[in-house]
């Protein structure tokens, strides 16, 4: 029962993935995909048959005469085997010369991508994902982290880089994968078409948390977007409470403010992800934890057991300290 | 010299046959005692500890994966943290290409190559026996390190810049570069070795046109190692160099540029796929020849099949690389090359169907075996061609998709007709029969275990996710399909297990098996179960390509010097006989070199000074390794 009603629970939040296309290009390989495999299941229902067919005549004839090796078997039904054996390597070279064709159409559709209006940077750190909407000026633009906003219909151009080792961009939904390579800078053309939020994942073996490296991406209506990217310019304003100020301070004085940056506040370090606006995230850690004032508070107590190598150090933090610190970071929406 | 008898090789009667095997007996005995276990040389005991050790490294490799399947059980499981766990992929991968499918390939040729080619050993003992203990030590340093906890933990193929030293500090991406140092010294010992043994030590009459598929396979292989290893040599050198003394062969900030690495060890890389499956191919063959009691169909488009298959398999390593963003033109060409393989794969595949529709099966366990075979490898190459059409693969690329398809590539199309292989071939190896009962058992769980676990995966990747991550949210919803995979993965695990019982039980208690217990049409079925260590009284000639369903009397190689270690060489192509060739006996100096192999390349570990002193003592080992033996009497042979 307890399994069913799981099963049941799984069943209503299952990912397809790729099999659930929400743009041209996911579509066109989605397509691609299903020609192969029809293709793919006829081929093997062939052979299937073929080889029953053999198992079948063959056992038949061993248990009815001697089993002394024939040598030289019949000219005639040589001939007709052999025969048979190039009818079906034929066919096998027409079926592949056809899904090659088919293959190599596909891959152009794929990258004959149009102007795209809107250009963002994907930076993957070792693990997780820098983003930047870069506007016309510095106080324009947006760094945001593990979290990607794209406008429907809208195509955008994803500029990609690695800041330490390969990593490998995968939004199944989307687009096929796109390493990121150090010294290498490539481009990644989104055209997402129907809102919603679907998840995203390093796809290139990037070290230990590798499996903790999500990135979501959430598509909205092109309003939604323009007043998502508005609040995201908006700067951190001081707290007002008590606790959250003395959060403030402690992650101004603290440790928090070497790496992490929060416009708005004393706090500018870039290399951890940028968190002026991270209570309205909805991950914790590329994917670690959802995000929730408890599990922000665990997080903080102590990072390395939920995702244990990364590069953010234990904290040290009192109880009191914690409430504070979570207090203020929860005022950064 | 060759004169038609009717007494088979091995037939005992006759004082002068009974003699001159107690002649051969003396001149080819075994070294005895702990000093000679290390000196041995003998082809058959060295390939038969090279399958053990590799069988060995197989089990280790198996329950390497169990474990991670049962960390990949349910999501966000706390089985292991994710340095174990990429230490356990890291090492099972490396184990199971170069410590298990390439060596166990390799020995199987050792060992029957000669005996199916009618000659007495392989072309170079001492060097078969360096190949050996090279390969040994190379696994025993990957364990002595995984056990340790300093296993390797970048994957088995390494990427750079994350293997490099700023981002794999400490030693173990060293020992990782040094176990391929390793694992391609002995493969290419093993692989110019049996180039020369199977181009030079062909029975009287063997013209490449006669010879057994298996041996064609061996010899087409080989001829891959030659070209493929080189590669993977020169990048692990260069990493070895970026690690060691401050190179940046890969270092992208100074002019260096990590696609080199993966394009050096994918030209090596896709090439090793083939390098393990095609000696399977060549084991098929025997197995679907002897069961259908007939001749096998198409037994030269069998042949160029093999040789298609080897050329096109150095066409298409950047298949591995189609995410990177290559020029398209490059990834179309690259793209047909991987479909392209799938035809001379899907001409074998007709030509068995059709043999064994046109002959007199008999259903022996080794045939379920080839059957599970033919299965799970057409599965395994049509997804195969999924994964060569570049916008499917920007898809499955790195994701479980892509782990299901290389399990059913490698574990259909090389582990199957490998135990199909050890059950055709074990009575040779031990004289005495496995239980059909047990070996249908093993074989029905094998199969079904493997399909448990590795279909799902399929699934998986296509519904999101990657490889090579020790867990996953539950709100992903991949919990129920690794949790069948996990199941899977215990049968497929009872399966292997039974085929372990089934030997071990057959080698202590097993039926007498008699020299040729399936009817076969291979010369190694001549000779008694297991073979003598000089293997063949008199050497055969041969007159057909199924030399033993041939009918009429045979013929043999006579007035060879039973009191020397002689076998005869013959021309490449016809194998007439040209001259008689002395091998040496049996020396410690092929393990001492090993050894010294091993010590330079354990210092090498920590600083460059290994070079010279493994300089040093390479000389001393190759000094004594060909110290001129006592003068003997050139025996030239008459013409034939």
């Amino acid at each position: 029962m307890a399994l069913g009603l799981a099963a049941l629970a799984n069943a209503c939040d299952y990912r397809r993935g790729a099999l659930d296309p929400i743009s041209p290009e996911a579509l066109t390989i989605d397509i691609l995909w299903w020609v192969f495999f029809w293709t793919s299941l006829f081929v093997l229902t062939g052979v299937l048959i073929a080889l029953a067919f053999a198992l079948y005549r063959g056992h038949a004839r061993g248990k009815s005469s001697d089993t002394r090796a024939e040598l030289t078997p019949d000219a005639a039904l040589e001939r007709r085997t052999e025969r048979a054996v190039l009818a079906a390597s034929a066919l096998s070279v027409v079926i592949l010369v056809a899904l090659l064709v088919g293959s190599v159409f596909g891959g152009r559709a794929l990258f004959r991508t149009p102007q795209a209006p809107l250009h963002a940077k994907v930076i993957a750190h070792q693990w997780w994902w820098e983003i930047q909407y870069q506007g016309k000026t510095d106080s324009d633009s947006v760094a945001t982290a593990n979290e990607l906003h794209l406008p429907a219909g809208v195509p955008v151009d994803l500029e990609l880089h690695a800041a330490d080792v390969i990593h490998s961009l995968w939004l199944p939904n989307l687009h096929g994968k796109r390493d990121l390579i150090p010294g290498h800078t490539s481009h990644l053309v989104l055209r997402p078409t129907r809102p919603g939020r679907y998840d995203g994942h390093c796809a290139e073996f990037c070290g230990l948390q590798h499996a903790r490296m999500e990135l979501s991406v959430t598509v909205e209506p092109p309003e939604v977007f323009s007043r998502w990217l508005t609040e995201q310019r908006r700067p951190a304003a001081a707290p007002a409470a008590p606790d959250a100020r003395r959060g403030a301070e402690l992650f101004a004085r603290g440790p928090c403010a070497l790496c992490h940056n929060v416009v708005g506040s004393e706090a500018s370090a870039s290399a951890g992800p940028d968190l002026t606006h991270v209570a309205s995230r909805p991950f914790l850690a590329a994917g670690a934890l959802p995000n929730s004032p408890l599990n922000l508070r665990n997080w903080l107590s102590d990072p390395q057991a939920f995702k244990p190598g990364a590069q953010m150090p234990p904290t040290g933090l009192r109880a009191d300290e914690l409430d504070d610190l979570v207090a203020y970071l929860e005022t950064l929406r | 010299m060759t004169t038609a008898i009717d007494a088979l090789p091995h037939d005992d009667s006759g004082s002068r046959t009974a003699e001159l095997r107690a002649e051969l007996a003396f001149t080819w005995r075994l070294a005895r005692g702990l000093r000679g276990w290390f000196s041995e040389t003998s082809h058959v005991v060295i390939a038969r500890r090279m399958i053990v050790t590799a069988f060995v490294f197989f089990a280790l490799g198996g329950v390497q994966a169990l474990l991670m399947r049962i960390q990949l059980m349910r999501p966000d499981n706390h089985f292991m943290g994710p340095d174990r766990y990429d230490q356990l992929f890291t090492t099972h991968g490396s184990t199971m290409m170069f410590l298990f499918a390439v060596p166990v390939m390799q020995a199987m040729g050792v060992y029957l190559v000669p005996l199916m080619i009618g000659t007495r050993s392989v072309a170079f003992p001492r060097l078969n026996a360096y190949a050996y203990y090279t390969y040994c030590f190379g696994g025993l340093l990957l364990y002595v390190s995984l056990f340790t906890n300093t296993g390797p933990d970048t994957g088995w193929f390494a990427y750079v810049p994350l293997s490099s030293s700023q981002f794999a500090p400490g030693k173990r991406v060293d020992v990782w570069s040094q176990l391929i140092t390793f694992t391609e010294l002995s493969a290419l010992s093993t692989a110019a070795n049996l180039i020369v043994t199977i181009l030079k030590l062909r029975a009287p009459g063997m013209a490449l046109s006669r010879m057994p598929l298996f041996v064609w396979a061996q010899l087409v292989t080989s001829f891959m190692v030659v070209f493929a290893m080189p590669s993977v040599m020169l990048a692990s050198m260069y990493l070895a160099m970026d690690r060691l003394v401050g190179t940046h062969f890969f270092n992208s900030a100074v002019g260096g540029d990590p696609l080199l690495w993966q394009h050096l060890f994918w030209f090596f890389g896709h090439p090793e796929v083939y390098i393990i499956f095609l000696p399977a191919l060549g084991m098929v063959s025997s197995i679907v020849v002897t069961f259908s009691r007939r001749p096998i169909v198409g037994y030269l488009p069998m042949v160029l099949s093999l040789v298609t298959t080897a050329f096109l398999g150095f066409g298409l390593w950047v298949h591995h690389m189609f995410a990177t963003g290559l020029p398209q033109i490059g990834q179309s060409f690259f793209t047909a090359a991987s479909m392209m393989i799938a035809i001379p794969s899907g001409v074998q595949i007709f030509c068995w169907i059709a043999t064994l529709a046109r002959g007199k099966l008999v259903l022996k366990t080794p045939l379920w075996w080839v059957v599970g075979f033919v299965v799970i490898f057409v599965i395994g190459g049509l997804s195969g061609v999924m994964v060569a059409s570049v916008p499917i693969d920007l898809q499955v690329h790195d994701t479980f998709f892509v782990v299901a398809h290389l399990h059913y590539v490698l574990i259909g199309g090389a582990v199957f007709p490998l135990l199909g292989g050890i059950h055709y071939w074990f009575p040779k190896f031990s004289g005495r029969l496995l239980s059909e009962r047990l070996g249908r058992w093993s074989f029905a769980f094998t199969f079904i275990g493997f399909n448990l676990t590795f279909f799902p995966m399929h699934i998986l990747g296509l519904h999101g996710m990657p490889r090579r991550i020790y867990t996953y949210r539950a709100a992903t919803g991949f919990g129920s399909l690794n949790f069948l995979a996990t199941l899977g993965a215990f049968v497929l695990g009872v399966g292997v297990l039974l085929v372990l019982v089934n030997v071990v039980s057959a080698a202590y208690g097993g039926q007498p098996a008699g020299d040729d217990p399936w009817q076969s049409d291979t010369l190694e079925w001549s000779v008694s179960s297991p073979p003598p260590p000089y293997v063949y009284a008199c050497l055969p000639c041969v007159f057909g390509r199924y030399a033993l369903w041939q009918p009429g009397p045979r013929a043999v190689v006579e007035d060879m010097d039973p009191r020397q270690r002689q076998v005869l060489v013959t021309s490449a192509l016809d194998a007439a006989p040209d001259h008689v060739y002395m091998l040496p006996s049996h020396s410690m100096w092929p393990f001492l070199a090993a050894l010294a192999t091993f010590i330079t390349i354990v210092v090498l570990l920590f600083t460059p000074w290994a070079v010279p002193l493994g300089g040093v003592l390479g000389a001393i080992c190759l000094c004594g390794w060909f110290w001129p033996r006592p003068p003997h009497e050139p025996l030239l042979a008459e013409q034939p």
